[in-house]
């Protein structure tokens, strides 16, 4: 019997749901999407959790790259593409067509936001990326910049080149660096959240607030008989 | 401001680099003195030997040369064997590797190169590339997007070399076929030879079909190492000739 793959691909029905978390780093997303994980899993569902730039395969070579400070934007990119590509490729949506909630902490947004930042043609990101499903719902973490950069400087001495955005020359100084590079990636995602349709939390809030809202909006997607604890889901 | 009546130091004409598409908007406006050649081919259609000719040739003649090529980059190439050889990547994950590898070279070598007046001679570009996701069913429009911010060669050769010929010159290379030249992933046949040559002339059609829009000149491949370097080098010192006589 002779089959086409993409056909296959095409007849599954994507009993999955993919929740996404976007923002900048400190906004709060990861602790948020953390609890959501525990809370799922606590409730027997098929869940998988997947973060930017985690793919092991790819890791090791943009490490290299990273530690030598010989990425462009373009390589810088392209790099994070194919690390997102490898866990869409391998994970991501297999296990959406499984069945499974699939988690993101960031997505395709922080490569729109960050590429675009970084010098490269809006459009020619987007359509790298274009393969990837859109998400069931997108939760974007808006929080006053000053209280990301305080919360991620409390824990930590020292920027990463890359990750202060030492690259696009702003500024001599690490972390004056490093918030005009936030910032800038705040206007991005601002723009974004309009075109894709973010569901905005306010960033701010305390934990079990916030957790309480995103609970509150992932129970809507969800098949009923979740709502009722003890039952196992039935087999169709 | 007209490009082409500014003169360096050595002589030589600056003229704007003319990228395929949109990607790079800070490359976008550099200038180039060098000129930029691609030999494209089938593994074992004999690039290499072309180009170790050519190179030797054009140096002679006091040109500086620099060569190039697909897989070559510090920053990645030795991952993209590591990762093909255990084979656990997706198309879309290898294309985008692919892409990363090649953007290193063209933004580290090929692009510097030619800032500086080189001759640069690439051992393929990024018609393979896109020949090799064709035929795995990526879109072209996604593809041409992609290499949308490769620079545009001055001259682009193909070796067209026939598949069945082509088997008996691996074989004297090499004395098995490579996995992924014969496109086993594509599940073309069990037997390795047949895909082999099914694979390489799925890769011939897509040359064929690009051909045009990228303005490649097929050289025909089949003749002996002598004959093809004497029509190759020939048509590079008329190009190079033609220069001068601007």
């Amino acid at each position: 019997m002779s089959y086409n793959m993409n056909d296959i691909t095409k007849s599954i029905p994507r009993q999955g749901k993919l929740i996404v978390v976007e923002g900048i780093d400190g906004s709060g997303k990861s602790t948020q999407l953390r609890l959501l994980e525990k809370w799922l899993v606590s409730r027997n569902m098929p869940v998988f959790f997947t973060e930017w730039n985690s793919s092991e395969t790819v890791k090791q070579i943009t490490k290299k790259g990273k530690k030598s400070g010989q990425l462009t934007p373009i390589t810088f990119s392209l790099l994070h593409a194919t690390d997102f590509a490898d866990r869409y490729e391998r994970n991501i949506l297999p296990l959406l067509h499984a069945g499974y909630i699939v988690l993101a902490d960031r997505y395709v947004y922080t490569a729109y936001a960050r590429d675009i930042v970084r010098g490269c043609n809006p459009n020619w990101v987007k359509k790298i990326y274009e393969f990837a499903i859109k998400p069931e719902i997108v939760f974007y973490f808006k929080v006053p910049i000053d209280i990301a950069v305080d919360r991620i400087l409390s824990g930590r001495p020292r920027l990463k080149y890359y990750e202060a955005g030492m690259d696009l020359n702003l500024s001599n100084d690490p972390y004056e660096s490093y918030r005009i590079f936030q910032s800038r990636i705040i206007e991005q995602y601002e723009s974004l959240s309009v075109s894709e349709n973010f569901t905005i939390v306010d960033g701010t809030m305390e934990i079990e607030e916030s957790q309480r809202f995103l609970r509150s909006m992932v129970i809507k997607l969800l098949p009923l008989k979740f709502a009722k604890k003890n039952r196992r889901p039935r087999r169709q | 401001m007209n490009y082409r009546t500014i003169r360096s130091l050595k002589g030589k004409k600056l003229r704007k680099a003319i990228f395929y598409g949109h990607a790079i908007p800070y490359l976008e406006d550099i200038e180039i003195k060098g000129r930029f050649i691609v030999i494209e081919g089938p593994d074992a259609s004999g690039r290499s030997t072309q180009i170790e000719l050519l190179s030797s040739k054009l140096e002679a003649d006091g040109h500086a040369v620099l060569n190039a090529g697909l897989r070559r980059s510090e920053l990645i190439g030795q991952g993209i064997l590591e990762a093909k050889r255990n084979f656990v990547l997706g198309r879309k994950t290898i294309s985008l590797f692919y892409a990363a590898d090649f953007a290193d070279q063209l933004e580290n070598k090929i692009i510097p190169g030619l800032r500086a007046g080189y001759i640069v001679l690439s051992d393929r570009y990024i018609y393979t590339l896109m020949a090799r996701e064709a035929v795995r069913g990526i879109s072209s429009s996604w593809s041409r997007n992609l290499y949308g911010f490769a620079l545009r060669p001055d001259i682009v050769f193909y070796l067209d070399v026939d598949p069945n010929e082509l088997v008996h010159r691996v074989f004297k290379k090499n004395s098995y076929l490579d996995y992924y030249e014969s496109g086993t992933d594509l599940r073309l046949s069990d037997n390795m030879l047949e895909s082999f040559v099914m694979y390489q002339k799925l890769l011939r059609k897509e040359f064929k079909r690009m051909q045009k829009r990228y303005n490649i000149i097929s050289i025909n491949g089949n003749r002996s190492i002598s004959e093809i370097n004497e029509d190759l080098q020939e048509r590079i010192d008329a190009y190079l000739q033609n220069l001068q006589n601007y």
